[in-house]
């Protein structure tokens, strides 16, 4: 234990050598305007960081990639003009070239030179795992709870008594006054991986295993990203978008999901046909006879964006064809066809579209 | 004698086709069932070939719907069953089959029954795989393939995600080719330390032989594990077992262990026969020693130990603590060291040569780069933060690829325009071997190069469709277009082997003027392979010949 700390100490101190370097502050300017320059167009590239962990695997993966290109220049080039330099050629008199055995030190110089190249590598390396792993959770932080279905995510809000699906809402953490979002993270169901590239590096959710993880996006904006564990039919349409709030807009959001649903007259006869239905066995509306747990809470479903789990537009056409056939855009997915006529279905739609 | 007039057969009957079915079926000859190892792993690499072009159209373009999700899952689990258990596998075993006694100075393998039989079953493995697309739905109506991933992590592998019987078959399948891979194993191990012609002491083995040797003790130690975790997956889904039910306080981790524990070291089974013809093929068309014999061997035993201490790399997403990571962190950097050993010093034997440009050492070259290219990805993938993005993604599909195809492809079609004039007595036309090259090279580039992006731009593996807006749609149409020119380019390959064996160049005993012993027999090599045992005083026992007035045992 006492050896790993040292080693880190060591390996703390080289790497910030290494980042405080002006040539290496330049090299990663320099990268980073290139990558954005290629790689800025995508909404989920791992090479636009815009929260402190995605930061700091940016600024890694930069001193690993720049250490890889290194390797591959010298010794690609060295195969190269060795390739050209020893060519077979016409008129070649001598039989066999001159036959060579070995040598002890050239093995040995190219032992110990990828040895030393390994050890800076690693020690860079650890420094990055601990300070993004075991680093305390400050008091400010938000607490949420993830959790993976097959298809779609369920986000709660202990301390805040929200439960919503596929949108994540978190504020944006000012340097000054961090407010990380603290994930706790576990899977009802199969392997799921909770990924947004722009925020973090991704992280496994699994079912009877508890995992955590923490992101603090540093600019308001939409954050999009995906499930990155196969985890059945569906698993390439188990999208995952995070909204990064400034801190007014998140207090708004709160105050909006922390209310009941709204119990609008205009839909009492859609609300009865859900509620009539086997709508209720597996969702939620809250302050209503509707308490299933098996899909997404519906109490403020038309205060999201999106349906399916990020994968089509909240529209009134969207909503109504996906309650008619849900695997018409999802193959796949759990929710079965409801088979309501057409007049049912349009009251239905109407009345979960009144639930902002 | 009454037991001579028995054997006697009727000249007429000789020709019939029944008479080499029979002959194929029953043959215990090291030389036909590597034959049949490497016959069988082609057709299985062709059909997984196609299931790749299926997936790589669905992939060309977003929400595509040329295959049903359902289709693309099965497609997907089938392709990496299919090239990893019934076309890698088996296709190394088959050319050590063939080869590791001819380079001994042997007649046969050890136990030439056992290899009958360890061909026959992992064949029957393949064939049971692949039955699941008829019966693998069972009674819940028509028949369906495994879609649980090649990797089939718990619990999507239970009951209750997988009904029907197609995880079935793909269990039991890997549990029965794991029964024949371990008997080729110990065959190998045991012809390897006991056939040995006189004077081929262990510092004398040609390196092909050495990397067998290792591999071998690597499926020996990793089958083991596989095979357990088959065990376990089906007492948990039909004896009501819960190692992997997590509903039930099992552990979907615990799967992982297992698997990877044989998956990372069977990465290192594929790729050290791939070595190893590296090994054979770079020195004779360099025209020199190999560089460092010594610490070549050193490097693969090192590999084969250092290898078993890697597997959970593959978990760095898992969620196993900061300790655990930096374990495996430095444990996967460490194996490059090894490595990189190996490819300085094929970069060495290069060095001072004499190189020519055949077919198979241009695949021999075209392995170097790719190699290295394979490796310093790993080497990224490696530091556990930069894989918490890359893992799962498509950076990892392209960085396996460009081991599995780039670098063990790659070498297996340099041994077989190396070794085909042994196995046939008739060269691999050059002409149509120049054109499978070039555009299988071409291909490859396209494909495996430009697959990294998408995954540097957040697209993860095994989806079906994706996004339009997410910046991916050119580089999967790129990599999808690459992917035509590597299935034309194995067509011209398999028609070149087809037509080569009735048209080809007759090749004499050593067309290349090599060095190890398989070419001091005739081609194709007779049954008994030599009719003397041959005596050995150096790593190049023709060399020896060759030039008996500067022979190798001066100098070993």
């Amino acid at each position: 234990m006492v050896l790993s700390h040292k080693l880190l100490v060591v390996g703390g101190s080289m790497w910030d050598s290494i980042r405080d370097h002006a040539a290496f502050i330049h090299f990663l300017r320099a990268s980073h305007s290139f990558a954005a320059f290629f790689l800025d167009q995508s909404s989920t590239s791992i090479f636009a960081p815009r929260a402190t962990p995605a930061h700091s695997i940016f600024g890694l993966s930069m001193l690993v990639l720049a250490i890889c290109g290194a390797i591959f220049l010298v010794v690609a080039g060295f195969l190269l003009f060795t390739l050209i330099r020893y060519r077979h050629r016409r008129g070649y008199t001598v039989r066999e070239p001159a036959q060579i055995y070995g040598s002890t030190q050239v093995e040995l110089s190219w032992t110990v030179i990828p040895i030393l190249i390994v050890v800076v590598l690693f020690l860079s390396t650890a420094r990055v795992i601990f300070t993004t792993q075991s680093i305390p959770k400050p008091a400010s932080a938000l607490d949420v709870v993830v959790i993976g279905h097959q298809f779609w995510w369920e986000f709660r809000y202990p301390k805040l008594g929200i439960v919503t699906a596929n949108e994540l809402h978190v504020p944006v953490s000012d340097p000054a006054h961090p407010t990380p979002t603290y994930l706790t993270m576990s899977s009802a169901d199969t392997d799921h991986s909770f990924w947004v590239p722009r925020l973090a590096g991704k992280l496994d959710v699994i079912p009877n295993k508890i995992n955590t993880m923490w992101i603090d996006p540093e600019k308001a904006g939409l954050y999009l990203g995906q499930c990155a564990q196969y985890c059945g039919v569906q698993h390439a349409k188990m999208l995952i978008r995070v909204y990064a709030d400034t801190p007014d807009e998140f207090a708004t959001w709160v105050a909006a999901q922390r209310q009941p649903a709204l119990q609008s007259s205009t839909v009492a006869e859609g609300r009865a046909v859900f509620q009539a239905n086997a709508c209720v066995n597996c969702h939620t509306i809250s302050g209503t006879a509707a308490r299933g747990t098996f899909g997404p809470d519906l109490s403020h479903l038309a205060s999201r964006s999106t349906i399916a789990s990020g994968s089509i537009p909240l529209t009134q056409e969207n909503l109504h064809a996906f309650i008619d056939d849900p695997a018409h855009f999802k193959p796949g997915v759990l929710m079965p066809a409801m088979h309501l006529n057409d007049h049912d279905l349009k009251a239905v739609t109407q009345y979960l579209l009144t639930l902002h | 004698m009454a037991t001579q007039t028995q054997v006697t057969v009727n000249p007429a009957l000789q020709r019939n086709w029944l008479s080499y079915v029979q002959d194929w079926v029953t043959t215990v000859d090291h030389k036909k069932i590597g034959f049949l190892y490497i016959g069988y792993a082609l057709i299985f690499l062709i059909v997984a070939g196609v299931e790749a072009l299926l997936m790589r159209i669905q992939l060309a373009v977003p929400n595509n719907t040329f295959v049903s999700p359902e289709v693309f899952n099965r497609l997907f689990t089938m392709h990496g069953t299919t090239m990893v258990f019934f076309v890698g596998m088996p296709i190394l075993f088959g050319f050590g089959n063939y080869l590791v006694p001819l380079m001994i100075g042997a007649r046969d393998m050890a136990f030439p029954r056992l290899n009958a039989f360890s061909f026959w079953i992992s064949a029957f493995g393949g064939l049971l795989l692949y039955f699941s697309y008829f019966a693998g739905s069972g009674l819940y109506g028509a028949g369906t393939a495994p879609d649980v991933g090649w990797f089939a992590y718990a619990p999507l592998t239970s009951r209750v995600f997988s009904p029907g019987h197609s995880t079935d078959y793909w269990t039991l399948s890997i549990f029965i080719s794991g029964i024949g891979s371990i008997g080729t194993a110990l065959n190998l191990v045991a012809t390897t330390l006991c056939m040995r012609c006189p004077g081929m002491k262990l510092s004398r083995m040609p390196l092909l032989v050495w990397l067998y040797l290792v591999t071998s003790g690597l499926v020996f130690v990793t089958i083991s594990p596989l095979t357990a975790a088959q065990i376990m997956l089906c007492i948990d889904r039909y004896l009501g077992g819960h190692f992997f039910d997590t509903q039930a306080g099992g552990s979907a981790v615990l799967w992982m262990h297992f698997f990877w524990i044989f998956g990372h070291p069977e990465v290192y089974i594929l790729v050290l026969p791939a070595f190893a013809f590296a090994n054979e093929i770079i020195p004779v068309f360099s025209r020199k020693a190999i560089f460092g014999y010594p610490a070549m061997v050193a490097a693969s035993v090192g590999i084969g130990f250092i290898s078993l201490s890697v597997w959970a790399h593959h978990m760095f997403t898992v969620g196993m603590g900061p300790g655990p990571n930096a374990f495996f962190t430095f444990s996967t950097m460490v194996i490059s060291v090894p490595t990189g050993i190996k490819i300085f010093n094929w970069l060495a034997t290069l060095w001072g040569g004499n190189i020519h440009f055949t077919v198979p050492m241009k695949f021999a070259i075209a392995f170097l780069f790719q190699f290295l290219i394979a490796g310093l990805t790993g080497i990224m993938l490696s530091v556990s933060p930069f894989d918490w993005q890359l893992g799962n993604s498509y950076f990892v599909v392209a960085h396996f690829h460009y081991v599995l195809v780039g670098a063990i492809l790659f070498m297996i079609f340099s041994a077989f325009y190396y070794w085909y004039p042994k196995m046939t007595g008739r060269m691999l036309s050059d002409r149509m071997g120049n054109w499978h090259f070039w555009l299988f090279l071409i291909g490859f580039h396209l494909t495996f190069d430009f697959m990294h992006i998408p995954g540097l731009l957040g697209m993860p593996r095994r989806i079906y469709t994706y996004e339009a807006d997410r910046g991916w749609e050119i580089w999967n149409l790129i990599v999808s277009s690459g992917a035509i020119f590597q299935a034309i380019a194995v067509l011209i390959f398999a028609w070149n082997l087809v037509v080569s064996y009735f048209k080809g160049e007759k090749s004499g005993p050593d067309p290349w003027d090599a060095w190890t012993l398989e070419w001091s027999t005739s081609s194709p090599p007779p049954s008994y392979n030599f009719a003397t045992i041959p005596t050995v005083e150096s790593r190049r026992p023709l060399w020896d010949r060759k030039h008996p007035e500067e022979p190798d045992s001066h100098y070993e």
